[in-house]
């Protein structure tokens, strides 16, 4: 594990800085806040799936579950500072109590996924279901399938007034975006994200070594949960208007493809399969000729049977073996969780 | 004489109708060396996953310095000092033996201490031309070792092995040897095995289960000139 | 009474349809451990194709009892050739791939059939409990639940091949000792699950108005149906295809149709914490 130090952090912020001022001259400024939006989501899951070994269905629950306690919030408190706090302390705490749920009662892969899946689908059927005026929170009606438009956007923090949109929104989603991931690449370098690594690679092995990974599993998620969270605000404060629709089973898989496509257990791999897979279409968006669906469906299958452990680990080991050096960390096998043959 | 670290009364598990531990009441006192030996089926397997939380007894009670650990986990048992090394080389494949050893050590210190602590044990098993490797990449004898590695980590006062030797060439098994006894200096040691020119060479106290039931206990040569355990053991492998 | 006389008739038919939608998916995963993601598309395919043949003048009930299976299963052997084959004991990688196959179905038959609603209406009429009407097809769709489940029992306790599966289910090894090649039992299983997933989507095609998206409003109960059930299929698909049904209709008819899934939803929740294993996982262990 290499050494987060000054020199490198220096590094990366002035690759960030000039990533940051050039992509807008390539990419209209409202699509990149929204592939910022996707970064973070994904990294979300890259962190429980690819250094946890926790596949979850259902990412987008705690998309969705941000992205409306933000409206929400923001319709009560006609500010954005504490709804952007809510948007991530709902699905941090809704994280926690499922996997609780869950590790405690040490359900395998496939049950996870089960249960993950099964939350989502409840929150797509009930939010779907919340057209009356009897669903209010606050003043906030829920809308049902219409969703909930017209709240407080983001705003500089005190000022309520001060709208931060267009090209600022772009601005302060790159920098939270670049916040959040040496956040994530902190907690992987301290034991905590260690030992996150050991009960991915092998659960009983950590639990013989002393860690109570029900305990270290649920944090995680929890943790995960947060970041998703984060990210569905911001969603919130792209589109202006939250649907039901951020709960639905194709916005999970898409998340779990930009995983897979970008590189699981790389810190990177994640964000850039899905701004590159987010990018593309919205290109493909733009012709008539091919669904879509088609594309995706494809894509994931590929991958999938060919190349089950991503772009980034695949680009890495053409760079270093076109640069010939030999040594070198060799990402870890089986990554994508055990089967659960005992189910 | 020294004081009893590790105890069971009473122990029974079954399994629907088949009783793999009937009653055991077993004793080992601190930095003893036991080995448990029985033929296939005779119960030693289960009693050693009752001792360490993979499984919780059908009845009585696993004391441990004094203190019950009948109904704790797997990992509360681990965290107390003892160091578990199952049958199948149970290890962190994806990653190096050097942070196999870390992670272990750091349950119990900080890092900076778990970082020396990683050096003094890939001294001490000779595992410094692999430190750096992936485990999945290694040998099987080479795997077993790691495994060694990360029991001696944590500095236990209790070492429990299931086979430890099973399938290692001989080189190997006199290593093995060689850091079990070293264990011994601080920690009282188990070690379930069948293979019985392994436990001569280790020549200690034996507890021979049979059917569930300790048959006998004492050392290896008396054990191994006895007729009822060569009825039960060797007469069963001819 | 009349209410009650309804509410009986709703309860069985939402049984006998978890039975149906589940029931592909369940021999798949059964024999194979395999989670296939497409069944929902296989079902919507299944129906795409019963309305392709009526328009082309074939009798209906040919059409969902012959033509549809046949298709679906055809589609789910080129599907197990070209990828699933591939991912044998990668339960995961599977479950990723076949997702991956679903947006690839609901894609291709949008650009087929385009993303409009399509349906025919069901051969039977309608028929009057006192005050209340009934779709006289729900009883349709309970009976062919109660064959499919008698046609499932005995192939698998009275034929040979019903032998060979029962034995690739308890140990995949097995077959492989005995002298049946597993390709060719996987192949076969995978080829019949892959058709009844397209006869459940046939029947129930009258009753839905069809779109290219509608699989994924089964595959999510087809799924908890089957993993709540547990290792046995029979067994495993009555009991807990029994229970979702019954809390469905009991909180779909104490307070609305849309609390009835949800409160479906919450149960198989609730049911996988308490027993992780599914239903024959802990009670009627070693039944079909």
């Amino acid at each position: 594990m290499r050494e987060i130090t000054l020199q490198r952090f220096a590094i990366a912020l002035v690759i960030a800085g000039i990533v940051m001022t050039l992509l807008p001259l390539m990419v209209g400024t409202y699509t990149l806040t929204l592939l910022l939006v996707y970064g973070m989501l994904a990294m979300s899951l890259g962190l429980i799936w690819g250094f946890g070994g926790i596949l979850c269905f259902g990412q987008a629950a705690f998309f969705g579950l941000g992205a409306y306690a933000y409206a929400i919030a923001a319709i009560n408190f006609g500010e954005s500072t504490v709804p952007m706090i809510i948007a991530v302390l709902v699905p941090a705490a809704f994280a926690a109590v499922l996997g609780g749920m869950m590790f405690y009662g040490r359900l395998g892969d496939v049950y996870l996924g089960v249960i993950t899946l099964v939350v989502t689908l409840i929150f797509f059927k009930f939010m779907n279901s919340t057209a009356g005026p009897e669903y209010v929170i606050g003043t906030a009606r829920l809308g049902g399938f219409n969703g909930i438009p017209g709240y407080q956007t983001l705003n500089v923090p005190g000022l309520p007034e001060q709208y931060i949109y267009g090209d600022s929104l772009y601005y302060v989603t790159f920098i939270a975006l670049f916040v959040v991931y040496w956040l994530v690449n902190w907690v992987l370098q301290s034991p905590f994200g260690r030992v996150a690594v050991a009960i991915r690679e092998n659960e009983q092995r950590a639990s013989l070594m002393g860690y109570d990974i029900r305990a270290r599993k649920t944090v995680l998620f929890a943790v995960g949960g947060a970041i998703a969270g984060l990210a569905g605000a911001f969603y919130a404060n792209w589109a202006e208007i939250v649907t039901p629709g951020l709960f639905s089973l194709g916005q999970s898989a898409e998340i779990i493809i930009w995983c897979i496509v970008g590189g699981l257990g790389t810190r990177l791999g994640p964000i850039l399969g899905a701004a590159g897979l987010a990018y593309l279409k919205f290109k493909l968006g733009q012709q008539m000729l091919i669904d879509n669906a088609v594309i995706t469906g494809i894509i994931l299958v590929l991958f999938v049977l060919f190349l089950p452990k991503g772009l980034v680990p695949a680009i890495e080991k053409i760079w270093r073996l076109s640069v010939g050096r030999k040594r070198g960390r060799r990402p870890a096998r089986s990554r994508r969780g055990r089967a659960a043959s005992h189910g | 004489m020294a004081e009893t670290v590790l105890e069971t009364v009473n122990l029974t598990m079954r399994f629907g109708g088949v009783t793999a531990c009937d009653n055991v009441d077993f004793s080992l006192k601190a930095r003893e060396l036991r080995c448990l030996i029985g033929p296939n089926g005779a119960g030693k397997t289960t009693f050693f996953k009752c001792l360490t939380g993979l499984l919780t007894p059908t009845e009585g009670q696993v004391i441990m310095r004094g203190e019950e650990t009948t109904n704790w986990d797997t990992h509360v048992i681990a965290s107390e000092g003892v160091g578990i090394k199952t049958q199948v080389p149970n290890v962190l494949d994806g990653v190096s033996v050097q942070e196999n050893i870390w992670l272990a050590a750091r349950r119990f210190c900080s890092s900076a201490d778990a970082s020396r602590k990683t050096e003094e044990v890939i001294d001490r098993l000779s595992l410094s031309t692999i430190a750096t490797s992936e485990v999945g990449r290694l040998a099987h004898g080479e795997r077993q070792r790691v495994e060694l590695g990360i029991v001696a980590a944590g500095d236990p006062w209790l070492v429990l092995l299931d086979e430890p030797a099973a399938g290692m060439t001989s080189d190997d098994v006199e290593q093995m040897i060689e850091i079990i006894h070293d264990m011994t200096k601080t920690a009282a040691v188990i070690i379930v095995e069948h293979d019985m020119q392994f436990i001569r060479s280790v020549a200690t106290e034996v507890t021979v289960f049979h059917q569930g039931r300790i048959l006998m206990e004492d050392h290896v040569d008396t054990v191994m000139s006895d007729p009822t355990v060569r009825n039960v053991y060797l007469g069963k492998k001819a | 009474m009349d209410l009650a006389a309804v509410i009986v008739v709703e309860t069985v038919y939402a049984v006998a349809s978890l039975i149906l939608i589940s029931a592909g998916l369940a021999i798949v995963f059964g024999m194979m451990k395999v989670i296939n993601l497409a069944h929902g598309e296989f079902m919507m395919m299944g129906g795409y194709a019963t309305i392709t043949a009526v328009n082309l003048g074939i009798n209906i009930y040919i059409a969902m009892l012959v033509i549809a299976p046949i298709v679906v299963g055809l589609i789910g052997l080129l599907v197990e050739r070209l990828v699933i084959r591939h991912l044998y004991g990668r339960l995961v990688d599977t479950m990723l791939a076949t997702w991956g196959l679903s947006l690839f179905f609901v894609g291709i038959v949008t650009m087929i059939f385009g993303n409009t609603t399509t349906g025919i209406s069901t051969p039977i009429p309608g028929i009057s409990i006192g005050d209340y009407q009934i779709n006289g097809y729900n009883f349709f769709i309970v009976i062919i639940s109660i064959l499919l489940v008698l046609l499932i029992y005995f192939v698998l306790k009275g034929t040979r091949l019903g032998l060979i599966a029962r034995g690739t289910m308890q140990r995949s090894d097995m077959a492989a000792a005995l002298g049946y090649s597993p390709d060719r039992i996987y192949m076969a299983t995978f080829f019949v699950g892959s058709a009844l997933s397209g006869l459940a989507g046939a029947v129930l095609a009258p009753l839905v108005g069809l779109v290219p998206s509608s699989g994924g409003a089964y595959i999510a109960k087809a799924f908890i149906t089957v993993i709540s059930g547990g290792p046995s299929v029979i067994a495993g698909l009555i009991s807990s295809g029994g229970f979702f049904g019954v809390v469905n209709q009991f909180f779909t008819f104490a307070i609305s149709p849309v609390v009835g899934e949800v409160a479906l939803l919450v149960s198989a929740v609730i049911l996988l914490r308490l027993l992780p294993q599914g239903v024959t996982g802990r009670f009627l262990k070693g039944k079909l």
